[in-house]
């Protein structure tokens, strides 16, 4: 036993006790603890295996840069892999499993991997698994994913929910420690609107874990006096357990805030965890700074730890790290740590430092080993003793031990200050990179800034506070602290590691990176510091270096005869520490990620028993089942037939509908459409071709005047969005001065074809109006009344299936009514519902082409459409680069009909058209088929391609080759109207 | 790139709710232009390190397409016009 819980002091709970499990151990912590102070407490030193060569791992921190005690928190859906246990607050039935071991923590198969580290230095497996180039992926790949690895994720839903939520502010403070604290309570008594953040469950950063004193309080009372006072502020929004974890452009920041992740029982009614992004009209960084690990031979031990760190467990969570404490601090930051163990009765058997002085003001009686460093430790799954080197005569000793601090001084947190580019510069006096300049009123503060005393932290968070809330001309009141001045905390040069280490000396614990992978790399040329990085993962995955970078940056220097300031850092990217996936996402998953569109007359569909298809986010009915048929075909069959024997009824609600109105409203058609729409008569539609200005056709759909000045455009289905935006560009950004004005009216009314020899005696008998052929010839449209003039309605007597047709729009919420009536009044006249299925069907035969023609790629030439373009207009979206000679060349894809060669036979869209004699490959492909299906009418397989030549080659005999399944049929090109070529019925 | 855009018809909204189109520098040639003039228009742009011009519909918004200054490496925001008013 080494480490133990104190009998007195520390901010937890001793009369809450709180159970708990580790690796199915049941434990017991208090209220206030975190899941690494409660492990630390029961003597679990050792928390976890390393990365690579599985080695024994223990806490090296207190905090959110932690490397080493990553744990799996809960089950199936709310597994959460990669927790640094340091972050999570204790809680009844918690249960934290380890990571990376098989079968157990204590013993480790992989371990053995340890023994082999010779070999596996960095680079290893870029050199060794190099060849054969395909047992990469099939066999490498997997297993050193499988050996070499973090937690694992669980392929369950997660059952929880998240949010996404925006805050503003005048001010928005980054930590409340005591740069933020001084911060914030000048800005609360300013009445600037405050946000304060800060990551831990209870405010106060540093305060809560040193013994020093604010305005002659113990430090944490100070704290929680000060948060009384800003929660009591109605200007000031805290947000506690919440991590600031990017900053972007015009201040705004995304923020991480844990509602429910320390409770034992989570709340239905609340998220999980919110993601904040926060705007902030000038923000303070008072983020503080990480302290430095020492790089020297066996520096992972379980039972060491940052000097830091043991004072929070100490002071904060009442716990002993060990019985025999050892110190190792460049700096003065492990005599106080050796000063606070003292003072709870623990044994420090020696302070071992490189600096060639004692500590000045330290009185304690640990003995004090100068100019000295640790060249190697012992110990398995925990430390048991170290190797002292004096540096001056170099003789070595060794001394038992059960824990070591260490402290090879400090960072600043400047991450934030850096997500938008800027760098950090170095700075001798301070021995650490700095924050760069303040930029758009981010500024950072106190230990963030490189100010590492307390009384210097409080006056800079007050002062930049003040001077923020001036620059955004609020009167400040200033709040003032009195505090001991603490020694003038001088920063002794940066001590980078200790030469020729006894054992791997450690410099990223997370991706066990030691000090030879990094001479390796500059030996072999990756020494600039982001191939280094790459080259041996020093800085990569979950702490992203937090604790490794600027050693590794001092490595390098030394190394390559330069500076850190040469060096420099690599880039800092947002997240400060990782985001779930859950996050990130909020509330957008399921339907509120992809949201269901129905349309006006879906519900009329489904009382119909249709089956539905999804287009994109539409549910569009596909096909109306009757009684007795099995097979899709046979009930599209039946549509198709009906359509065109008697009648048939067909949602077409989802094609997108744009109003046009204004007195240039013709001009502005016409020069959107590649035909002429000038003169388009008021009551009538057109079919119209939208080109994009590079020439290829963009949409297709019909365009009704409906009067003078007053157009209603139809656009396919899946363009409808894009169309409108394209038509705002075109009159707000090309034409400005025409007077136009665009409305979308897609889901405003529903829309309907009433299609087949049968349809006009059936919409006489609702349509209040004359529409005999006479009276409304095809293409007519107009406003009609209906059912005695109950309903105002559209009607456009246009045809997609060739048939005598009829499109009727009526407001949405009138669409099941009168789609019904219709049904109900053509039941003598054999009407039928018929879906997209047969509406498909019914197309091909008639040769009418969709986006499945119209694919970006194709010309209103290659579609036979190529005198529809209008030669008078004088312009039209288009109309220059038409004229390319690539895009008038005779040998394009041009489209034609197809059928197989033996009815029998049957062929798919997307097969391929070759020469009769040709071999099947690509280089002879002559073009595709773009659609296809069967023809009830003609009773076999028919379709549309797009084949070179395609019109000149009507009549002659191909191959239809389908290369996925390597069959080849013989087919005939032929006219792409396979049903009324001379469109009689449609005229009727 | 910005966080913030403040369109003129709608105030401070986030980039979010607009849609890039890119370079608005460019002007559409008369249709007697020549050839080359056309293809510089429809498909050649350039990618300025610095102050750029482009178009942003505000898409979620009041759907007006605006004109953006800004400088790609600062990221700061010059300028949001209504592209309609500029013409």
């Amino acid at each position: 036993m080494s480490a133990y819980r104190l009998s007195n002091g520390g901010l937890i709970d001793r009369s809450k006790p709180i159970d708990f499990k580790f690796d199915g151990k049941p434990l017991q912590g208090f209220a206030g603890d975190t899941l690494a102070s409660a492990l630390l407490a029961n003597d679990k030193l050792l928390v976890g295996r390393s990365f690579k060569y599985h080695r024994p791992r223990g806490l090296l921190t207190a905090g959110a840069a932690e490397p080493n005690a990553l744990v799996t928190l809960g089950q199936d859906g709310r597994t959460e892999t990669n927790t640094r246990a340091t972050m999570v607050e204790l809680h009844h039935g918690l249960e934290a499993r380890s990571q990376n071991r098989w079968p157990s923590l204590d013993h480790d198969i992989g371990a053995i991997n340890g023994m082999l580290s010779p070999f596996l230095g960095a680079g290893f497996y870029y050199k060794t698994f190099m060849w054969p180039a395909a047992f990469w992926e099939k066999l490498y790949e997997p297993i050193i994913r499988k050996a070499a690895g973090l937690g694992r994720a669980s392929y369950v839903p997660d059952p929880d929910t998240y949010e996404k939520s925006w805050a503003h502010c005048d001010l928005l403070i980054i930590g409340a420690g005591p740069t933020g604290l001084a911060a914030a309570l000048t800005a609360a008594r300013s009445k600037a609107r405050v946000i304060l953040v800060d990551e831990g469950s209870m405010l106060g950063g540093s305060l809560l874990c040193e013994t020093t004193e604010i305005n002659d309080q113990p430090a944490a009372e100070f704290a929680a006096q000060a948060i009384v006072e800003l929660s009591a502020a109605e200007n000031v929004q805290i947000l506690k357990r919440t991590t600031v974890v990017g900053a972007y452009d015009d201040n705004v920041f995304g923020a991480l805030e844990r509602v429910q992740k320390h409770v034992s029982v989570i709340d239905d009614n609340k998220p999980v965890e919110r993601f904040w992004r926060i705007s902030a009209k000038q923000a303070i960084l008072a983020t503080g700074a990480e302290e430095r690990p020492l790089v020297f031979g066996g520096n992972d031990r379980p039972g060491m730890m940052m000097a830091g760190a043991m004072r929070t467990y100490l002071n904060r969570f009442a716990v002993a790290p060990g019985k025999q404490v050892a110190i190792f601090s460049n700096g003065p930051s492990g005599w106080q740590t050796a000063r606070d163990l003292e003072a709870n009765g623990v044994d420090v058997v020696a302070i071992v430092t490189p600096e060639t002085a004692s500590n000045k003001s330290y009185q304690g009686k640990a003995r004090i080993i100068a100019n000295a460093v640790i060249a190697g430790t012992s110990g398995e799954k925990r430390l048991k003793g170290l190797t002292i080197r004096h540096i001056g005569s170099g003789s070595e000793e060794t001394l038992a031990c059960d824990a070591l601090g260490m402290s090879g001084g400090w960072s600043p947190i400047v991450h934030l200050a850096c997500h938008r580019g800027d760098k950090p510069k170095w700075s001798d006096a301070h021995a650490a990179f700095l924050p760069p300049a303040p930029r758009d009123g981010l500024i950072a503060a106190g230990g963030a800034a490189g100010t590492y005393s307390l009384a210097a932290c409080l006056q800079d968070g007050g002062t930049l506070a003040a001077e923020a809330l001036d620059n955004l001309g609020h009167s400040v009141s200033r709040a003032e602290f009195s505090t001991q001045q603490d020694e003038k905390a001088e920063m002794p040069a940066p001590f980078w590691y200790v030469k020729a280490p006894k054992g791997k000396a450690f410099v990223d614990f997370q991706n066990d990176v030691h000090l030879k992978d990094l001479g390796l790399a500059v030996r072999e040329g990756y020494d600039h510091v982001e191939l280094a990085k790459r080259y041996t993962t020093n800085g990569m995955a979950t702490d992203q270096g937090k604790l490794s970078n600027v050693n590794a940056i001092g490595i390098l220097a030394e190394a390559t005869g330069t500076s850190p300031d040469v060096v420099g850092t690599t880039t800092f990217r947002p997240f400060y520490t990782p985001v779930s996936f859950g996050a990130l996402t909020g509330s957008h998953i399921g339907a509120h990620f992809h949201p269901t569109r129905v349309s006006p007359l879906f519900k009329w569909a489904e009382k119909h028993g249709a089956r539905f298809v999804e287009t994109g986010l539409w549910h569009r009915s596909s096909w109306f089942p009757k009684e007795g048929e099995s097979d899709w075909r046979e009930s599209v069959d039946r549509e198709a037939k009906t359509v065109r024997s008697h009648a048939g009824i067909c949602d077409v609600s989802t094609l997108g509908k744009i109003e046009i109105f204004g007195s240039d409203a013709a001009e502005f058609i016409n020069r959107v459409y590649c035909n002429g729409f000038l003169k388009l008569p008021v009551g009538k539609a057109r079919y119209g071709l939208m080109l994009r200005e590079d020439g290829f056709i963009y949409d297709d759909g019909t365009t009704s005047r409906l009067g003078e000045n007053h157009f209603f455009m139809t656009t396919t289905t899946a363009f409808a969005a894009g169309v409108l935006t394209h038509l705002e560009c075109c009159s707000q950004v090309l034409w400005p001065d025409l007077d136009v004005r665009l409305v979308s009216v897609s889901d405003q009314w529903a829309q309907m074809a009433i299609a087949g020899p049968n349809a006009r005696k059936i919409l006489a008998e609702i349509v209040d109006e004359d529409i005999s052929d006479a009276a409304f010839p095809f293409l007519a449209a107009r406003e009609v009344g209906l059912s005695g003039g109950q309903i105002k309605g559209r009607l456009f007597r246009i045809s997609f299936s060739g048939e005598l047709a009829f499109e009727l729009a009526v407001p949405a919420g009138y669409g099941e009514a009168v789609a019904d009536a219709i049904l109900s009044l053509g039941e003598d006249h054999g009407i039928t519902p018929y879906g997209t299925e047969a509406l498909n069907v019914l197309r091909i035969e008639k040769g009418h082409v969709t986006h499945a023609e119209i694919n970006g790629t194709v010309t209103p030439g290659d579609l036979g459409f190529g005198r529809m373009v209008s030669a008078k207009k004088p312009d039209f979206i288009g109309r220059v680069m038409l004229q390319r000679e690539g895009l008038q060349a005779t040998d394009r894809l041009r489209l034609v009909g197809i059928r197989p060669l033996d009815p029998a036979e049957s062929f798919v869209s997307g097969s391929h058209i070759l020469d009769v004699d040709a071999a099947p490959t690509g280089a002879n492909d002559l073009g595709h088929v773009t659609s296809s299906c069967f023809s009830p009418h003609l009773g076999h397989t028919i379709g549309l391609a797009m084949v070179k030549h395609g019109p000149e080659l009507i009549g002659e005999e191909i191959v239809i080759w389908n290369g996925l399944k390597q069959q080849s049929i013989r087919g005939v090109l032929c006219e792409p109207v396979f049903v009324d070529p001379k469109g009689e019925k449609l005229h009727a | 790139m910005a966080s913030l855009i403040t369109c003129p018809h709608c105030g401070v909204r986030p980039k979010e709710e607009f849609t890039i189109r890119g370079d608005a520098s460019v002007t559409r040639p008369s249709p007697e232009a020549d050839g080359e003039v056309w293809h510089a228009y429809v498909h050649l742009r350039d990618n300025p390190r610095g102050l750029h011009k482009e178009y942003w519909h505000h898409t979620s918004g009041c759907r007006r397409w605006l004109v953006v200054t800004r400088d790609t490496v600062s990221h700061d925001v010059i300028d949001v016009s209504d592209a309609g008013a500029l013409a």
